[in-house]
């Protein structure tokens, strides 16, 4: 069974731990190197990516800004095609939907497609409580879910794993596999295919995520490259699948967006081997019932929050991890949540509540605002204004009133507003606080910066920026 | 309350100062590409490492028999509406196969709905000739009829051909992984062999030729 979250230590401490091991280290610079050259490769090919990425902004605004009106007509079109549309205020309640509609189906095992929503409601634990056996099928997380490990990448959850440490867990997990096994990758998707095979074969019961769901259409959609996700989409009898609110787009004719951004910005492909659609049931093809379940989950307290609001046009396509200089050093699990990285940390804390536990508050301090996720954010989510955004809110939320530290944050987020101006102020610093410093470290600052530094001094900025510096890494 | 309503409810007063006049989507990007879209094609889906193979369409039977000779494919079944003549000896999915059974096929042998060059992509919707989706999934390899006419340049013009309420299956190559150390590995779960068949008007391809797959380290 996966690890859970709860009970983990704010980033800080999680991160420090994550940077003593350096095979951790080197398995995600090596990973994150590979998949930065061959999402480059893609997008340079497309002179009008430009194009696409303020069309799939646009498309998912317009999504968020009338989500009422398209989640009823979604409702509507699934409805008319024989689906079955479920609502679940939290995950507790969308648990609960998927054991009453595995019992009803007088089964004790459900197989499943990789699905964020899933984790992130803790689908698996809650299944396993009730007596319902879960097989996650997607090669990586089968490779944590073996491994009794968690998810590091929102897309190749098991990145923080190499070679030699997968067939360690295989053979030890996976009944039937012997030495013989080598950690060539080809013979350990051939292991994992082997293993899998008859749950597909005689599964009744399937759960699965969407990348998308159209409006004006009723279809949802599952973008993969195994086929288990065909597998798990075509051959049981009924098949549940958990989708976050924010996941609709409103028309069929969306989706030549999103099907061009999503393969180059995630996998650095021109197009996933497999992208699967259906619109409720259809007659003599795949499953016999179909259930929707609409997931809110804090989504909606995201939606009422003006900056904070663009992290739920998001796509999960994980090129922002893949970029991030503090995720490559401290990996997927510091950041203690299902969404990890620059995503993560603006995600995290909007859907669970700043104050919630120990780590949210801490994870909007958890990047160098150097600007690289949003450069690479194919549907331009702001992160760096969205952070320094829930950095002042997390702030608020510990002194309990507006504070001086809040006052800097808010002339940050002034700075931030457009990356721009992030540059011009970023050398501004490297030049202004060459004139402030003594002896290499900063002492007290002028104007609302008083009440921050004088608490600590603060480290002279570097001729270069960071920014300048990672860019020509 | 219900969930639906409390949810709605939630949406509605988050939503409350947000200017409800629609965002127009602006469309600037690429709908279709120039030049020669069945060699781009072609190009793109061995860039998969499948098989693809281009032939004159009065030469498909022949075509056809070579790849499944090639690949040592002796029991094939086809959807009940694909050409006989395609594959004389295939076994019919009508009544439909039970999953045991296609398991225990070899192959499969179907048309397509769409090619999408730009991106090497085949798109199935259950349409003539291809059945249902477990026909193309379980079997181990898939050989797959395009017919040059259905070749269209971009995504665009793919999405506005399809019926977004049929089933679809879009496919970019055999089945593979990138879950180890992020380099694609081919063959997981899906067919492991895909071999597009391209055929042409007979003018405009004088002998069948076989492009055989593009192999990247
Ligand atoms: S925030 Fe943007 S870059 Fe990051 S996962 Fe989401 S869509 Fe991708």
């Amino acid at each position: 069974m996966t690890g859970t979250w709860l009970g983990m230590p704010p980033f800080p401490e999680a991160a420090r731990k994550a940077l003593g091991d350096t095979q951790l280290r080197t398995n995600l610079r090596k990973a994150t190197g590979t998949i930065r050259g061959k999402r480059a490769a893609v997008v340079a090919e497309r002179a009008d990516w430009e194009a696409l990425r303020v069309a799939g902004k646009e498309i998912k605004d317009r999504t968020l800004h009338n989500l009422d009106t398209y989640l009823e007509q979604l409702e509507r079109n699934v409805t008319a095609a024989g689906g079955v549309v479920h609502w679940a205020r939290d995950a507790a309640e969308a648990n609960r939907i998927v054991i009453d509609l595995v019992r009803a189906a007088d089964a004790d095992e459900v197989v499943k497609v990789k699905s964020m929503a899933t984790q992130e409601i803790e689908l698996n634990e809650a299944l396993a409580e009730a007596g319902i056996a879960a097989y996650e099928t997607d090669l990586a997380e089968l490779i944590v879910q073996l491994g009794h490990d968690r998810p590091s990448h929102i897309l190749v959850p098991a990145i923080h794993r190499n070679r030699a440490e997968i067939r360690d867990i295989f053979l030890r997990e996976m009944p039937g596999v012997t030495e013989a096994l080598t950690d060539d990758p080809a013979e350990l998707a051939a292991a994992a295919r082997a293993h899998l095979r008859r749950k597909f074969l005689t599964a009744k019961v399937a759960v699965s995520g969407a990348n998308f769901a159209v409006a004006d259409s009723g279809t949802l959609v599952v973008v993969e490259s195994e086929g288990n996700g065909r597998m798990c989409l075509t051959l049981p009898e009924v098949l549940i699948s958990v989708v976050g609110i924010e996941k609709l787009v409103p028309t069929w004719q969306d989706l030549e967006v999103m099907l061009q951004l999503l393969p180059r910005s995630s996998t650095g492909e021109r197009m996933n081997p497999y992208t699967s659609t259906w619109t409720g049931v259809t007659p003599g093809d795949g499953p016999r019932e179909f259930h929707l379940i609409l997931l809110d989950n804090g989504r909606t307290d995201a939606l009422a929050d003006d900056i904070g609001r663009q992290a739920l046009r998001c796509i999960r396509c994980s090129a922002c991890l893949n970029v991030c200089p503090v995720y490559e050093r401290t990996g997927g699990h510091a950041y203690g949540s299902v969404y990890p990285g620059p995503i993560g940390a603006i995600l995290t804390p909007q859907l669970r509540g700043v104050t919630a536990d120990e780590v949210s508050p801490t994870l909007p301090f958890a990047s160098t605002l150097c600007g690289a996720c949003y450069e690479v954010c194919p549907v331009l989510i702001d992160i760096p204004q969205a952070l320094v955004h829930l950095r002042a809110k997390a702030v608020d939320a510990k002194r309990g009133k507006p504070s001086a530290e809040r006052a800097a944050m808010r002339v940050a987020q002034w700075f931030f507003g457009s990356s721009r101006r992030l540059r011009v102020a970023q050398r501004l610093v490297a030049t202004g606080g060459r004139v402030l410093s003594r002896r290499g470290r900063i002492g007290r600052l002028p104007g609302p910066l008083k009440g921050w530094s004088g608490a600590r001094d603060t480290a002279t900025p570097p001729r270069r920026t960071f920014r300048t510096w990672w860019e020509s890494r | 309350m219900t969930a639906r309503e409390e949810i709605l409810g939630r949406i509605r007063s988050a939503l409350s100062t947000v200017d409800k006049t629609e965002t127009v989507v602006s469309r600037d990007y690429e709908q279709t590409i120039e030049g020669d879209l069945v060699e781009l094609f072609a190009e793109r889906v061995a860039d998969y490492r499948a098989t693809v193979v281009r032939t004159a369409a009065d030469r498909l039977p022949e075509a056809i028999a070579e790849q499944l000779a090639h690949f040592g494919i002796s029991s094939v079944v086809t959807p009940a509406d694909l050409p006989a003549q395609w594959v004389p000896h295939a076994d019919t999915d009508a009544p439909p196969l039970r999953v045991p059974a296609l398991d225990a096929t070899d192959g499969v042998v179907t048309a397509c709905a769409v090619g999408i060059a730009e991106t090497g992509t085949i798109v199935l919707d259950a349409g003539a000739g291809q059945g249902r989706r477990a026909l193309t999934l379980v079997p181990d390899f898939h050989l797959c009829v395009v017919r040059a006419d259905q070749i269209v340049g971009t995504v665009p013009e793919a999405i506005a051909r399809l019926d977004g309420t049929r089933p679809l299956t879009w496919i970019s190559g055999p089945s593979a992984t990138s879950d180890i150390e992020l380099n694609r590995v081919e063959g997981v779960h899906g067919p492991r062999i895909l071999v597009v068949v391209i055929a042409g008007a007979p003018e405009e391809v004088p002998q069948a030729t076989r492009m055989s797959s593009i192999s990247t380290p």
